[in-house]
């Protein structure tokens, strides 16, 4: 067809215009994980405990319900229960709770455990100045271990008007088998093995 | 670019290619759309055909044809995926949008020809690889993939190990390609092909309608892309986006997900606004009221479109003040939306108006597509929405705006189109007894879905309770009605071709004013050997 340089050029700038904009979306569509991953631990969102390094500037003398669940997800033959199912603690008060996890089976295992908070809006307040999550835990056959989770409730909860009636939040845990070389996203463990 | 044009203008005038050269190795526009109309049909029909199957399925409670019902699940997924990559794009954008987009802008051909070409290649093989998708296991000791069209995980990694989803990711990703190609393809040629005269602002509606589509497909296609390719290399390669165990997230997918899956609803509904203005100016004998509102309306509708898409996750545990937010945005789509539906009403308001088929099909897609619209923004509410999530009335409600709407245009351009395309008269009353046909099973099909919805049905299910027996039995009989219709529509196009009655270069009338109209029926291979010089359109 008659097209001119002209044309040309300005059909060659559309389409690499064109070419960068569909780059630029894959682009972010990947960076969409990280974000979100950054967003969930700074926000809380979607349930994220988020991790602080201090304790509670203050306590507030309003009680509210932390219950523990706790979940081992198919093929790992582990149990896997807090010391108590609920502690009722003041906001802003530091709170150590212990769950045990006992190798079943006949051979060593590994899991690596991931946690939530319910309801998701309650996240942004649930701080946790020490946990297990996401560090690959080994348990020879029949071995205990104990592991700790010191976490306060953020006495902020009670300006936020989507969440201040809140009474009970869950914290969920979840022990996967560790597929083989998962990286590991946060190290943040406390654990000590326990003689049988 | 220019040099493949120029090999592909080598052949001579009216000198045809070889019938395997002209229909494989195609790279004009005019054959590519029919090769897309036809593909369409085909795929329409299969898709069609699976949900005829749900239908007898649906129409008594207890299980009827499907012993197992994760088979009927598949049957959901794949005639939701058929029918709108296969089926509703394809036609909409490969074919009327390759037909008349060049025709309508004064050009020769589209930019690139042969990229085209593969565009319409890549589909087909990406149907192929659906298609295939059904024949190999999905979850254990079944076949197909059964987690319906949006494929969210984790029942789409650790629900279905077997390979039917790695072909569906597949099928999508080449699905994806080729509309990527085809939407640089319809940018490159609208922005700047134009004829001589002819502004962005004199453009015909439908191109407009067709470059807020393809600017829709370039900014959205590329992530669903990157989320499915995520979902492949966590079902394959041991990745953990979605998967909590690594740390992952499933509403990660949702998010992105829907950032496609919204826009793609207006991908499928804005070329169709296009088409249905046209068909509405030609047929009242007047410009299309508010030109330049109809033309930004859909652009705001794109733009809006990009930032509602949490509207479809209500219940994924949003804070109320993002639920509010999603809410408030939905809604504001419904603005740009009015003005389109007003205006095609101010367009036919004291025109002289033929009610051919084609305008029959029109003004029945106006009042259906606002059945779906009003439908639509109940469903924005978040608190309605609570209840009403994966019923059977978000069923109703995007099978009115998809099925009544996007269909419907589908069939008002063909009949509109027939006597360009082919160069042969279809009778009117073929288009008009099909239009009554589908008008009344349609709504026979979809409006019971309505009250099925209201009463708790949920979707995606084999059976359900006896209480709901008497809606579906109506609901399925007008499924089997509709699909009938496709027969009186098929009738014509093979009574056309044998009666052979020569279409004038303007079957229709002073009222169409665009280019094509001005070309033979059928167009010359090649058009617009020496550009037109487009003075004042008037719309």
């Amino acid at each position: 067809m008659a097209e001119t340089p002209d044309t040309q050029r300005k059909i060659r700038g559309t389409v690499l215009a064109c070419v960068g904009v569909v780059a630029g979306m894959v682009g972010l569509a990947y960076a969409s994980v990280p974000l979100y991953d950054l967003l969930c631990k700074v926000t809380g969102f979607g349930g994220t405990p988020i991790a602080r390094s201090e304790n509670a500037s203050e306590v507030v003398n309003r009680t509210i319900s932390v219950r523990f669940d706790s979940n081992v997800a198919p093929g790992l033959n582990w149990r896997f229960s807090p010391e108590t199912p609920e502690v009722k603690v003041k906001l802003g008060e530091t709170t150590t709770v212990l769950y045990k996890v006992t190798n079943l089976g006949d051979k060593p295992s590994t899991g690596i455990a991931t946690y939530n908070v319910q309801p998701d809006l309650a996240g942004t307040y649930f701080s946790k100045l020490e946990c297990f999550c996401f560090t690959e835990q080994t348990l020879q056959a029949g071995e205990t271990l104990e592991s700790a989770v010191v976490f306060y409730v953020d006495p902020r909860l009670v300006q936020d008007a989507d969440v201040k009636d809140l009474d009970t939040i869950t914290l969920s845990y979840t022990y996967f088998p560790s597929k083989a070389g998962k990286p590991v996203a946060e190290a943040t463990s406390s654990t000590k093995t326990i003689a049988q | 670019m220019a040099h493949a044009a120029d090999a592909a203008h080598a052949d001579h005038h009216d000198h045809l290619p070889s019938f395997w050269r002209r229909w494989f190795y195609s790279t004009n526009h005019k054959d590519i759309g029919s090769l897309y109309l036809i593909f369409g049909f085909t795929a329409g029909i299969i898709g069609g055909l699976l949900s005829i199957g749900m239908r007898l399925e649906l129409q008594e409670p207890g299980l009827q044809y499907f012993s197992n019902p994760q088979a009927y699940n598949v049957f959901v997924t794949g005639h939701g995926l058929i029918m709108v990559f296969f089926m509703v794009m394809p036609t909409l954008i490969g074919g009327f949008g390759n037909w008349f987009i060049p025709i309508m802008i004064g050009a020769p051909d589209m930019a690139f020809p042969r990229m085209n070409n593969i565009s319409f290649w890549l589909t087909v093989s990406a149907f192929a690889l659906m298609l295939c998708s059904l024949f190999v296991e999905g979850a254990p000791g079944s076949l197909g993939f059964g987690g319906g069209w949006t494929v969210y995980p984790p029942l789409s990694t650790v629900g279905h190990p077997g390979p039917a989803l790695d072909f569906g990711i597949l099928a999508l990703h080449l699905a994806g390609a080729a509309s990527i190609l085809g939407a640089i393809n319809f940018i490159t040629t609208i922005l700047n092909m134009r004829a001589p005269g002819m502004t962005l602002h004199k453009m015909p509606l439908f191109a407009w309608a067709m470059l807020v589509t393809a600017f829709l497909l370039l900014l959205s296609l590329p992530v669903l892309a990157g989320a499915i390719t995520m979902l492949l290399t966590d079902r394959n390669f041991g990745t953990t986006f979605f998967d909590p165990s690594g740390g992952g997230d499933p509403v990660l997918y949702q998010h992105l997900f829907w950032f496609f899956g919204h826009p793609e609803v207006y991908i499928m509904i804005l070329p169709a606004f296009g088409i249905v203005s046209h068909i509405i100016s030609t047929f009242s004998k007047k410009p299309i009221f508010g030109y330049l509102g109809m033309a930004y309306a859909m652009v705001a509708i794109g733009v809006v479109g990009f930032v509602v898409w949490a509207h479809h996750m209500y219940t994924v545990g949003l804070s109320l003040q993002t639920q509010a937010y999603f809410v408030f945005a939905t809604m504001v789509i419904a603005v740009p939306t009015g003005v389109k539906i007003f205006s095609w009403i101010a367009t036919m308001w004291g025109g002289s108006i033929r009610f051919t088929a084609a305008m029959q099909w029109s003004v029945g897609f106006v009042f259906l597509f606002t059945v779906g619209g009003v439908t639509g923004v109940v469903l924005a509410n978040a608190p309605v929405d609570r209840y009403m999530h994966d019923t059977y009335y978000v069923v109703a409600h995007f099978h009115y705006v998809l099925s009544l709407g996007a269909v419907f245009v589908i069939f008002a351009g063909m009949y509109y189109w027939f006597p360009k395309i082919t160069g042969y008269i279809m009778p009117e009353w073929i288009g008009k007894l099909h239009f009554w046909v589908a008008f009344i099973g349609s709504n026979v099909l979809f409006f019971p879905m309505h009250f099925l919805g209201l009463s708790g049905m949920p979707r995606r299910y084999a059976d359900y309770p006896d209480a709901f027996a008497g809606w579906n039995m109506v609901s399925s009989i007008g499924g089997y009605v509709f699909f009938a219709g496709l027969f009186i529509f098929m009738f014509g196009v093979v009574y056309a071709f044998i009666r052979k009655e020569r279409a004038a270069d303007n079957p229709w009338g002073e009222g169409a004013t665009t280019l094509e109209w001005t070309l033979s029926s059928p167009p010359p291979f090649h058009q617009f050997e020496t550009l037109p010089r487009v003075v004042d359109t008037g719309h």
